[in-house]
Order: C-alpha cells, then sequence, then structure tokens
C-alpha cells in the first residue's frame, strides 16, 4: 500500500464549486439558441478527471478490476464502461485520462490505489483543472475543421478515438465517444477563450448552447 | 509546413504540434570530473552544422509530449525518418553514400544534394555555382 495522502477535493459538505466556464455566461447565450440549431454545445462540468501514469500492464490490471474495462493500449484509443459513464483514454504510452462522473474520482482514486498497492504509478486528481465540452449535431465536424488542423473526418477520426491537438491556436483533447458526438477537453485557463471560438465558429450553422444542468 | 511522423502516436501531425531541440545523440562524458576541459566543452557548447543528414531531437510538446529523433536533410527539409529515443538512425549520411556506391542513387533534388550524392552530381552541383 502507498503512503500517499489523499485528500477528497470535492466532499460532500456544501463547498461553492464554479465551473472554468462559470465566466462565460452560457445561461445567457442558452436564451438566444437557434432554433434548429446546426451545432449543438453543451458543458458537462464537474466530471472527476483522473490521470493516471505508470506502465501499461500493471495499470491494465488494476484498471480491469476497478473498472471492468481493459486498459487502452493503442495510441488515441477511448474506452468507455458498459454504462458509458466512465470513459479511458490513452495519452501518451505511459499516461492515460480517466473521465468519470461527478462525485466519483475521489473513491476510484482510492480504490485505483489499493489495487496498484506498492507499483510504480502515479494518479492524479485534475478535475478542477479542465472542464469537458459536448458538440453536437450535423454541422459539429464542420466548426471542429475550422478550428483544428487535426484531419476529423471519419475516416480518419472514427469513433472510438481522442487525440490531443493544437485547437483554436490553444491545447485541447478531442474526442468522439460515438458517431453523433465530439468532445473537447479544455483546459482551464483555455476554456472561456475556447468557448468564445466555439461560438463565432457554430454562429454560421445555427448554434445552440445548453447549460449543464448545475 | 512539415507533416511529422510521431512514432509514440503512430500517425502523422501538424508540425505546430512539434518543437525542434537540436541535435540528437549527444553523449555525456562518462566521467565529467576526468574529462578535459576541451571534452566538456564540446559536449555542452559545439554542435554539428551539417549540409545534408542530420539526426534532431524534437518533442511532441502538443500531443504525447514525448521527444523522439528525426533524420532531416538540410538542404531538401525532407524528413527521412524518425524514431523513439534509444533507438539508432537506419539512414545515415554514411549509409546513404554507400547504398550510392552499390548503384542505389539517391535522389538529388535540385541537385543540391551532397551527402550521399555521387560524385558527378557534386561536380555538376559546383559547375553550376562557378
Amino acid at each position: 500500500m502507498s503512503d500517499v495522502r489523499m485528500f477528497d477535493s470535492r466532499p460532500a459538505t456544501a463547498v461553492d464549486a464554479e465551473s472554468p466556464l462559470a465566466v462565460s455566461n452560457l445561461a445567457e447565450r442558452a436564451r438566444r439558441s437557434a432554433a434548429d440549431p446546426g451545432v449543438t454545445l453543451r458543458e458537462r462540468a464537474f466530471l472527476g478527471h483522473l490521470i493516471l501514469r505508470g506502465g501499461a500492464i500493471v495499470l491494465d490490471e488494476a484498471v480491469r478490476e476497478v473498472l471492468g474495462v481493459s486498459l487502452p493500449a493503442r495510441p488515441g484509443a477511448l474506452v468507455h464502461d458498459a454504462d458509458g459513464e466512465r470513459s479511458i483514454q490513452w495519452l501518451s504510452p505511459d499516461e492515460w485520462l480517466l473521465i468519470v462522473p461527478e462525485g466519483e474520482a475521489y473513491t476510484l482514486e482510492k480504490r485505483l490505489r489499493d489495487a496498484l498497492g506498492d507499483a510504480h504509478f502515479a494518479i492524479v486528481d485534475v478535475s478542477g483543472g479542465q472542464t469537458l465540452v459536448e458538440l453536437s449535431g450535423p454541422r459539429a465536424r464542420e466548426v471542429l475543421m475550422k478550428s483544428t488542423p487535426y484531419d476529423v473526418h471519419p475516416r480518419h477520426f472514427p469513433a472510438g478515438k481522442g487525440v490531443t491537438t493544437t485547437f483554436a491556436k490553444a491545447t485541447a483533447i478531442v474526442r468522439r465517444p460515438d458517431e453523433e458526438l465530439w468532445e473537447l477537453v479544455l483546459r482551464r485557463s483555455f476554456a472561456d477563450y475556447c468557448y468564445r471560438w466555439l461560438v463565432d465558429a457554430g454562429e454560421e450553422y445555427g448554434l445552440a448552447v445548453e447549460e449543464s444542468g448545475r | 509546413m512539415f507533416h511529422i511522423y510521431c512514432p509514440y502516436c503512430e500517425e502523422h501531425r501538424e508540425e505546430e504540434e512539434f518543437h525542434p531541440k537540436g541535435q540528437a545523440h549527444i553523449a555525456r562524458p562518462a566521467d565529467p570530473d576526468a574529462c578535459s576541459d576541451a571534452e566538456w566543452g564540446d559536449y555542452l557548447f559545439f554542435r554539428d552544422n551539417p549540409r545534408g543528414i542530420h539526426h534532431e531531437l524534437w518533442v511532441h510538446a502538443v500531443g504525447c509530449r514525448k521527444f523522439f529523433n528525426i533524420t532531416r536533410h538540410t538542404v531538401t527539409y525532407a524528413i527521412l525518418e524518425t524514431y523513439r529515443m534509444g533507438e539508432q538512425p537506419t539512414i545515415t549520411a554514411e549509409s546513404l553514400a554507400s547504398g550510392e556506391k552499390a548503384g542505389n542513387v539517391q535522389a538529388a533534388s535540385g541537385g543540391q544534394q551532397t551527402v550521399g550524392a555521387s560524385d558527378a552530381a557534386v561536380a555538376s552541383v559546383k559547375g553550376a555555382q562557378a
């Protein structure tokens, strides 16, 4: 058992939390959403983001035990668990991003640490450092084509793939969990800028903004 | 724009995702205390500036953030291969030169290539410049 001290960054007691997009006033833009939108933008705030680092073999064992899915070993791979709520993405040969529903990050980190024991690894909770924005709709791909030099054609970017790349001159993780949906993982300091970029880029296709629910 | 193959991401990415980090395969003196000032100075400051094949260290800064090596031609800018850290290049100035002797002539793009090009091609370039 590793003797790393852990703390729950989102304890059960009510603590005010703000998404990185709190300053962007999505509610105001949501009221002006297009009636028949070509692109729908939705923030999924307060998800648990964990960075997993270490050897693939040792991590794979622990992840399969705790989450019931195997660690994606192929570059750019993105896998979801049985109910589609939890995802693991390959970021580099020794680094993976785990995204889980709100409130699960702490217990998951604990269970992974227990499963990994004395192995050589690192788990970092980066939930406060980034947020997830979903793009859907028939023109979503065209918004991405304007924003990133990465080839997002379905032939090159099938569902189940995710890459870290330049997005609107900033850095973002672009993921495609299924055929209809694109996800952007935005760093906190870039979030407002990227959101404004997306609003500007999506305007011509008819843009709808949905709030994340809290 | 370069379109660079990252050996870790296993696909081609745009150049803006990468940073060059200078000459590759620079070995740190095994025993710094025992080496001469000249050796240490060479290690710290002196770099090759070849006309032709150059092995370089690059980092996929926006991406997997791993360092890797690129064999690049400094005249044509052609990237001949990329390979992971700890690996040795399969294409070198020597391998190109010996390939040429075996009749496997490397493309001397624009007649500029002097490393790995045939003696006749070098002479013709020199003749054109004279």
